[in-house]
């Protein structure tokens, strides 16, 4: 069972819509045990970072999410959230990776709004997937370059695109709306 | 490897009872299919984008609309906007909850413009299309509401920068002069609006062959661009026109 974190950000359906449709059982859940048992753990989301940390803390599901063993993916604000720091509304986020999290200076349109490719891609997530390959952001803050970077895109300047660290995944593009190529990325993850 | 933020391509499903239509300059209406089975071959196409317009919007037919939008979500990987007649932050609620990615505003926003700041509030800018229908009238880009019926004393470029302002993600500006005329994107307040805003603008209303596309997107700086009834009926198929724009060095996802 893959178990989606339910809390205050939106998109959480269309991330089980894509399981349903890749024949994956999945539940949206923000019950502690559910998501300890669960073989895989996804937090998806649009939103903001200070409200969605503070909803998280109120109802320890920080802890959970910190103590968790299984791989874990982080979609969109899901990486965000596993930063150390977000300057939106300058919040203090997992810390699961080193990195800050900025938003983008206004030199291009904000937000990073549809598809692009890749500067750099490696490890599991990536099997199968070249660099040119498009994925579909939506975007106006960007987490640092930092070591537990796996994919970097460039809007900009140059952002992680997608991170790892231990069983800790996470992707700034949307997966779930990124047609055959963010079915293989799902995939990918699911099958670790 | 050059990394480049890709020029969308929006096929629009208007809908009318559950069933695609397209409209003539927002008045005479054919009937154009199945809006799920649409916008499946969209998405095997190659569409960027969905965005679906019920253009009837009427109370009883908002149970429809949200019903449709969930048989969307299950079935498509891409993302897509839903409008036609949103008056409320409630609105909004029950179709990004049905799986809308994206939902549009127009005659609402321009008669409350706080509605769009509270939608943004709620949902994040990134939710928030204003759709702009607007027409050269006078010497003057003006906007209309009430699907095109209705002018408004609004200037276009004033209209774009207040709604920007207010959190608006993205602009879909439709130009009803060439709206259904497939004589090309009016180029120029394209051009004029996407200069002067830093979120991303949908170019609409005209396209008629793959050089309007190329023409839009080299003569405005607009992230993408929408069209209905050439991809309805076929006159333009979304993989030849993606070879024809990145033959012609726009940089599009194909």
């Amino acid at each position: 069972m893959i178990a989606i974190l339910r809390y205050n950000a939106g998109n959480i359906r269309s991330v089980r819509n894509a399981l349903t449709r890749m024949g994956y059982e999945s539940i949206i859940t923000d019950n502690k045990d559910e998501l300890i048992r669960a073989e895989k753990v996804i937090i998806p989301g649009v939103g903001e970072a200070r409200s969605a940390m503070n909803y998280l803390k109120e109802r320890d599901l920080d802890k959970i999410i910190l103590s968790l063993k299984q791989p874990v993916l982080g979609i969109c604000l899901g990486l965000q959230l596993m930063c150390r720091f977000s300057h939106e509304r300058d919040t203090f986020c997992f810390g699961i990776f080193d990195a800050i999290v900025n938003r983008f200076p206004p030199h291009d349109k904000v937000p990073h709004m549809g598809w692009n490719n890749f500067t750099m891609i490696k490890g599991d997530l990536f099997e199968g997937i070249k660099t040119e390959d498009d994925v579909y952001y939506v975007h106006s803050y960007y987490a640092e370059i930092s070591p537990a970077t796996v994919a970097i895109c460039d809007y900009i300047l140059p952002f992680s695109s997608a991170m790892q660290k231990d069983n800790f995944y996470a992707t700034q593009f949307h997966p779930e709306k990124s047609a055959d190529i963010g079915v293989r990325i799902l995939k990918n993850f699911l099958e670790l | 490897m050059q990394v480049m933020l890709k020029k969308r391509i929006i096929p629009c499903l208007d809908i009318k009872e559950g069933r695609t239509v397209k409209g003539i300059n927002f008045v005479d209406i054919r009937d154009a299919g199945d809006p799920v089975e649409l916008a499946i071959r969209y998405v095997e196409e190659g569409a960027d984008e969905l965005v679906f317009l019920d253009i009837t919007a009427t109370v009883e037919n908002r149970k429809t609309l949200a019903s449709l939008v969930e048989r969307i979500a299950v079935e498509i990987n891409i993302p897509f906007t839903v409008g036609g007649g949103i008056n409320s932050v409630e609105d909004v609620g029950v179709l990004i909850n049905a799986g809308a990615d994206k939902v549009s505003v127009n005659s609402s926003a321009v008669r409350s413009p706080g509605l769009i700041r509270k939608i943004a509030g709620e949902f994040g800018s990134q939710c928030v299309v204003v759709a702009i229908d607007t027409r050269f009238f006078n010497n003057e880009w003006i906007v209309y509401v009430d699907g095109g019926r209705t002018p408004t004393p609004l200037h276009t470029v004033a209209w774009a920068e207040k709604a920007e302002r207010l959190g608006a993600g993205e602009i879909l500006l439709t130009s009803m002069n060439t709206d259904g005329t497939k004589s090309g994107f009016s180029t120029g307040i394209t051009a004029d609006v996407s200069k002067r805003l830093n979120i991303p603008v949908i170019a609409s209303g005209g396209a008629g062959t793959p050089e309007h596309f190329r023409e839009v997107f080299l003569m405005t700086s607009c992230s993408a661009a929408l069209a209905a009834s050439i991809f309805h009926f076929k006159e333009i198929s979304i993989p030849e026109l993606k070879k024809y724009l990145s033959d012609n060095n726009i940089n599009v996802r194909c």
